[in-house]
């Protein structure tokens, strides 16, 4: 395999083939929808692809770097980086539309507000902390009557919900 | 090599390190299912945090020490963790409470690194933050509702917070390091962060009905490597199977 095609490829390009990288633990999300890629840049004959972490535990990360070197490879650029930034913080204002009906359409709520700040700058209101009660609205009924069940759910990204209309439990992606 | 803030930086990674694994051994006996997920993903967050401080910490040293060298090759002696992240799990009241305390204090010093002068320690303090504000949010909800619960469970936290009480001065106490780190702008400044932390336990306990106790003597010396008991049992579990065979991998 070599470089051939490489300089032509342009970033649109890739970034339309890592919208079908999906993650592995949310498999009808890209990890363009997902906002995790920060940049796709050709440094010489070299692909860099720089990914945000979700969580700092995440296990899916390495399998995430994988899947895009995997993907890219497979249409023939040989020399692929996956690049980690942390800075600025990755945040679920970033996912995308089309990943938040997908996610709605899966099963999954998604994040129903904005992030809260994370320079931690922003004061923090204990009261206000304990007196948030987002309303989740149940991605099975629409119903705006449900429940948290659990601040965690199945991964590190998710809370356990309950619809008190269908009684169908759910996930939801945390606003972060 | 800065060693005030590889010695910062050793602090933080191994308050997370240690308190993570502490959490981990939680998994399959939590007292509810999703209690053990929780506890098992916050858990997991404290993992995540853990290796990027102690990547940090192996480059500052500059002496090819990686993450796994750091976490598994160092004696009790050579770990940098806050005493009261290695006192025992004892019952859930108590790792409740243990978790509570520290979450309080964890968010306010990650606010204050997030603006640190270092580029790299502010990246990390603003990842971890996010995560920290939110085991805050859990775990004061936690001691509310066990504070409030019954009798039973209103005795067991009101002695587990007196228990823990001792440990949690600590993090207030400046010495050498903290101090070059803050003069530096590294760090906040240790004795800076007992206010904020004091108001926001003393607002969750009242919610809670359960009393701040009042100053009951306190204990000293993780920060400079000098520890309980109980780091020594948690590193053999921890570091066994490097010990053991060194190098091995999954």
């Amino acid at each position: 395999m070599n470089a051939v095609a490489s300089a032509q490829v342009s970033r649109d390009t890739v970034l339309a083939w890592l919208g079908e990288v999906m993650d592995p633990e949310v498999p009808v999300v890209s990890v363009v929808d997902l906002g995790l890629i920060r940049d796709v840049e050709w440094q010489d004959e070299s692909l860099v692809v720089t990914v945000t972490p979700t969580y700092s535990g995440c296990p899916a990360t390495e399998v995430i770097a994988q899947s895009i070197r995997d993907a890219v490879q497979a249409r023939g650029i040989g020399e692929v980086t996956v690049r980690t930034q942390l800075a600025p913080a990755w945040t679920t204002d970033w996912m995308s539309t089309k990943g938040r009906d997908a996610l709605r359409a899966y099963g999954i709520a998604p994040p129903v507000h904005r992030a809260a700040a994370a320079d931690g700058t922003q004061a923090i209101d204990i009261s206000a902390l304990l007196a948030q009660r987002v309303v989740v609205p149940c991605p099975q009924c629409n119903s705006r009557k449900t429940r948290l069940l659990s601040q965690f759910g199945s991964t590190a990204c998710k809370a356990l919900y309950q619809c008190n209309d269908c009684l169908e439990p759910f996930d939801y992606f945390k606003a972060h | 090599m800065n060693t005030t803030k590889l010695e910062y930086l050793l602090r933080m990674g191994d308050n997370c390190l240690v308190l993570s694994q502490q959490l981990a051994a939680w998994c399959g006996h939590g007292p509810a299912l999703e209690e053990d997920l929780a506890l098992t993903n916050v858990a997991l967050d404290l993992l995540g945090q853990a290796r990027m401080w102690l990547t940090l910490a192996g480059e500052e040293e500059g002496k090819g020490r990686d993450e796994d060298a750091l976490a598994y090759f160092r004696d009790g002696s050579e770990f940098r963790n806050l005493l009261i992240v290695e006192q025992p799990n004892g019952h859930y009241g108590n790792t409740v409470a243990r978790q509570f305390l520290f979450d309080a204090w964890h968010m306010h010093v990650l606010a204050g690194l997030s603006t640190s002068s270092d580029a790299r320690i502010a990246e990390i303090a603003q990842k971890s933050v996010k995560e920290v504000r939110y085991h805050f949010e859990r775990s004061a909800g936690l001691m509310i509702a066990l504070g409030r619960g019954t009798p039973e469970s209103h005795a067991r936290m009101q002695a587990a917070v007196e228990l823990l009480w001792p440990y949690a001065n600590e993090w207030f106490e400046s010495d050498a390091v903290d101090e070059a780190c803050a003069s530096s702008g590294v760090a906040p400044a240790a004795p800076s962060l007992a206010a904020p932390w004091r108001a926001r336990v003393e607002a969750v306990l009242d919610r809670a009905t359960l009393k701040m106790p009042g100053y009951i003597g306190h204990q000293r010396g993780g920060k400079r490597g000098v520890h309980t008991e109980h780091l020594g049992h948690l590193l053999t579990d921890l570091q066994f199977v490097q010990r053991t065979y060194p190098g091995a991998q999954w």
